[in-house]
């Protein structure tokens, strides 16, 4: 009996659904291999159906989907997290940071009392355990594919956990940081996009959130050395996973 | 590229034993007939497994030299060791090895050998113990100390079933005293504390341990104290093993390449680079 | 240097030329996305001519100079160690049979090439990985029929530690050998291979006065050097050290990034991969370079070897400068300075083990 997967969408912008729908060939040969259950971006639709593999693309934004999530986690067997919006809440989370309350909320729209938002926009893991975390804004289309093939091989996937200095120097990048003094989070984001934007000459913007081992004062450090300013230097990092690396300075002190 | 050193040979299992709730043996038979003939390991070296699709990962032989089958077993994990759990008999594995320098079997004859380990530690013992009663005559006293740090963690029930009986063999069991069981019949205690009261004389001895490495290093420690030569020790130790042929670099400690200087090593050369955080 | 040519800077092309005549891809120095690398190149005007490269500690910047030198510049950004040493190298590709597998080998199947410019801290990077991998088929598949000609440095970068590695500035190995003056260079043969290639070149002699001015460039660029490693049994001193205070001060500036240990010559730790077909009948195994400030390199199931930075750069330094002694008859560091370059918080190895062996040593 094929493995029966699902793909489910939360607070996000589909695009690490899109990564998957890029894969082109693959995906059309992933697909002979499992039961393509719930996928509503690309036609099946089941939502209360159980599965045994299920990929879950955005944060978890308002009180329905913390229900929804939880449901869903019940009925699967092995539970991935896709992207930034899942795995560090997304860039919806810069909303965490603000006061408690809906400001920002009559600010944006004209009649806010419409708008069920919870307060803060969370990964998957903050509500249910997840058995693998896949990084980026999007996910790697790649990597996606890898983690799937080996999951599929009765293997365990395990992202690396490395900075994206390793990715890049592999590729034969110029280093964006040291050779033109542009301020790269790569020393302090986890791998996994291949370098994609030091190999465009621009320094990455940490959209797989940190590394394992990630020092974040070094960089500032090294930023400030820069002529970046501390408020500069803070904006770099509160982008698309800045819940991630608030978190990270938190726990560091 | 040379098969069986960086190119794993095909190998199936002939036969499964589930050995405890995670802990199972796989026994190997190579599917080519040459390479098979000419398969040889020593007790105490590794082979690298290959699993399709998930990877390799390194696991000691546990196997009896003379059988032509080649045992692993196998605790479950990483990745690669919880697949190859799923595997049924019959399924086709890869297979590169023997790697690794083993037990130092010459150097035992006419010892006595005190074989001390610890859970699944016991895995790469297993062969030695094999060795030795392959050729009985050529050893002294034969003392096998396993310990476990649960009684459901005792992996080769069998093997043990039997040894126990063996009049050639003088082995005990402890059961760590945090988690004594009711069904139970041996030492409740750690591993160490049988070491106490076991008879041993100093110079005629030779000690091969095997387990966690703060219990090697604690073991080593009273034998030495007992007289024991520390170059008289033997501990097989563990890393992360990658291309086991010294070259990825993962398993070096100090300026050793354990897959390829060990894993066995004597205590005279380890010692001073055991206990220290991250060398 | 008893008997040297000159190659004019005008006949530089026919040098080239020559070496692809004989089979080789040429390999050499261009500029590219604003650093000089090591690329495949075809005429002499691909050459970095009129740069200089500034290389401290953290920063690398190109200047244009008044000369029009094709090498006045130190260490390009990476050496010859991916041209040998593949970043990333299919290991195997595998099948699903109906009752097995069957394994493909990769084996790279490459043109030789030629390297014009090797600086000789490279060459002796080169050779130190050669004793490594001397019995690797991927890398041997490479290396085997590459042949050298040796660029003997001129222009060190204030990053440059050579002469005090042993390694430099005048390479020791190599097919040619070049030493750019203003109008060419004194060229040297180092191989019977490397003077059948320019005879059909019928260069000339060089003079006294070239040979003599080669000299003393090379000679000025041993005595610019301003870093330097101790001297002395390092790996004895190294091992004495372990304890040192100096390890976590490193850490707080340490990214543990691996930037070190990707722009390092000789460092050769790799890590296996592999990678399923999205049908599942199908695999490849490959292996990739890795870096002992990586989270895997220690991990073993539920336990990591070297769980902080501390650990980790002290593994790197003491096993390069140290360990590496003991592994392979010699220093894993040929004072290229690409560590302390390419490290963006600017960590330099001269500093760090000058502090750690400091004036008494440790211990007892």
């Amino acid at each position: 009996m094929k493995p029966r997967l699902g793909v489910y969408k939360f607070t996000s912008c589909d695009g690490c659904q899109l990564a998957l729908l890029n894969q082109g060939a693959d995906l059309l040969a992933l697909l002979d291999r499992v039961e393509l259950v719930h996928f509503p971006e690309a036609g099946p639709s089941a939502p209360e159906a159980a599965v045994d593999l299920a990929l879950i693309e955005g944060s978890i934004s308002t009180p329905e989907e913390a229900e929804r999530i939880r449901g869903i986690r019940a009925r699967a067997g092995h539970l991935v997290a896709l992207g930034a919006c899942a795995t560090a809440g997304g860039i919806q989370a810069l909303r965490n940071a603000t006061e408690a309350g809906s400001a920002w909320r009559a600010a944006l729209y004209p009649q806010p009392e419409f708008i069920a938002t919870a307060e803060r926009s969370l990964p998957v893991s903050a509500l249910v355990p997840v058995d693998l975390e896949l990084f980026g804004c999007p996910v790697d289309g790649r990597q996606l594919m890898a983690a799937l093939n080996t999951v599929l091989a009765g293997g365990r996937y395990r992202p690396s956990g490395d900075s994206v200095c390793g990715e890049c120097k592999q590729a034969g990048h110029a280093c964006v940081l040291v050779s033109r003094g542009e301020p790269c989070l790569g020393p302090v984001t986890r791998a996994g996009c291949g370098a994609l934007c030091p190999g465009q000459g621009r320094g990455c913007y940490g959209c797989f959130g940190p590394s394992a081992q990630a020092n974040l004062a070094s960089l500032k450090a090294v930023f400030a050395g820069l002529g970046l300013s501390d408020a500069e230097i803070g904006r770099r990092f509160a982008f698309i996973t800045a819940e991630a690396f608030r978190a990270l300075e938190q726990k560091h002190g | 590229m040379r098969p069986l050193i960086e190119l794993p040979a095909p190998a199936r299992i002939v036969e499964r034993l589930q050995e405890t709730e995670t802990i199972f043996t796989l026994r190997l038979k190579l599917e080519d007939a040459a390479l098979a003939a000419h398969y040889r390991f020593a007790p105490g070296q590794f082979n690298m497994l290959y699993l399709p699709g998930v990877g390799e990962a390194p696991i000691s032989i546990a196997a009896d030299p003379r059988a032509g089958l080649i045992d692993h077993t196998i605790r479950m994990v990483g990745s690669v060791t919880r697949a190859l759990a799923q595997l049924p008999a019959g399924a086709v594995i890869g297979l590169r090895g023997p790697f690794g320098r083993g037990w130092p079997m010459p150097a035992a004859e006419g010892r006595d050998l005190i074989i001390i380990t610890g859970g699944l530690g016991c895995a790469p013992s297993v062969s030695a113990v094999h060795a030795v009663l392959a050729q009985r005559a050529r050893y002294g006293r034969v003392v096998l100390l396993e310990g476990v740090r649960h009684c459901r963690d005792l992996a080769l029930k069998s093997r043990f079933a039997e040894w126990l009986d063996h009049p050639d063999l003088d082995v005990q069991l402890a059961v760590c005293e945090t988690n004594p069981c009711a069904d139970w019949p041996w030492h409740t205690g750690n591993v160490l504390t049988l070491m106490d009261a076991m008879e041993l004389k100093p110079e005629r001895s030779l000690a091969f341990l095997c387990g966690p490495e703060g219990m090697m290093q604690a073991a080593a420690e009273k034998l030495v104290q007992r007289g024991v030569q520390a170059g008289d020790i033997y501990l097989s130790l563990e890393r992360n093993m990658q291309c086991a042929l010294g070259l990825c670099g993962h398993c070096q400690l100090g300026p050793h390449f354990v897959c390829r200087a060990g894993p066995v090593f004597d205590y005279a050369t380890i010692g001073p680079l055991l206990g220290k955080r991250g060398v | 240097m008893t008997h040297a040519l000159f190659l004019p800077h005008a006949r530089l092309d026919d040098l080239i030329r020559q070496v692809q005549s004989a089979g080789y891809r040429v390999i050499g120095p261009k500029l590219e996305a604003g650093v000089i690398h090591y690329a495949e190149l075809n005429v002499a005007a691909e050459l970095p001519w009129g740069w200089q490269a500034e290389q401290t500690p953290g920063r690398y910047r190109l200047h244009r100079s008044q000369q029009t030198l094709a090498f006045a510049w130190a260490a390009p950004a990476q050496g010859l160690k991916p041209w040998f040493f593949a970043p990333v190298e299919p290991l195997w590709r595998l099948r699903r049979t109906p009752d097995g597998f069957g394994l493909e080998p990769c084996l790279p199947d490459a043109k030789p090439i030629a390297v014009l410019g090797a600086r000789a801290c490279d060459l002796a990077a080169v050779a130190r990985q050669d004793r490594i991998l001397e019995h690797d088929p991927h890398y041997q598949a490479r290396r085997q029929d590459a042949l050298f000609i040796a660029l003997h440095c001129t222009h060190p970068a204030a990053s440059c530690f050579c002469t005090s590695a042993g390694t430099g500035p005048r390479a020791s190995r190599f097919d040619l050998g070049l030493t750019e003056l203003d109008t060419g260079f004194v060229l040297e043969v180092g191989s019977p291979r490397g003077g059948k290639l320019i005879e059909p070149l019928a260069l000339a002699g060089a003079t006294a006065d070239q040979i003599q001015a080669a000299q003393t460039a090379v000679a000025a660029a041993a005595a610019q050097q301003t870093r330097r490693l101790p001297a002395g049994d390092l790996a004895g001193r190294l091992a004495a050290c372990i304890d040192h205070p100096r390890w976590d001060a490193v850490a707080q500036r340490c990214l543990a990034c691996g930037n070190c240990t990707q722009a390092c010559p000789t460092c050769f730790c790799h890590a296996r991969r592999e990678t399923a077909s999205a049908d599942g009948q199908s695999a490849e195994h490959s292996r990739h370079w890795d870096s002992c400030f990586g989270e895997l390199h220690g991990h073993l199931a539920g336990f990591q070897v070297r769980p902080q930075t501390a650990q980790r750069y002290r593994q790197w330094l003491t096993h390069k400068l140290g360990n590496w002694w003991a592994q392979f008859g010699a220093s894993g560091c040929v004072g290229c300075g690409r560590c302390l370059t390419w490290c963006p918080a600017g960590i330099d190895l001269t500093e760090e083990v000058a502090a750690v062996l400091g004036e008494a040593p440790c211990g007892r």
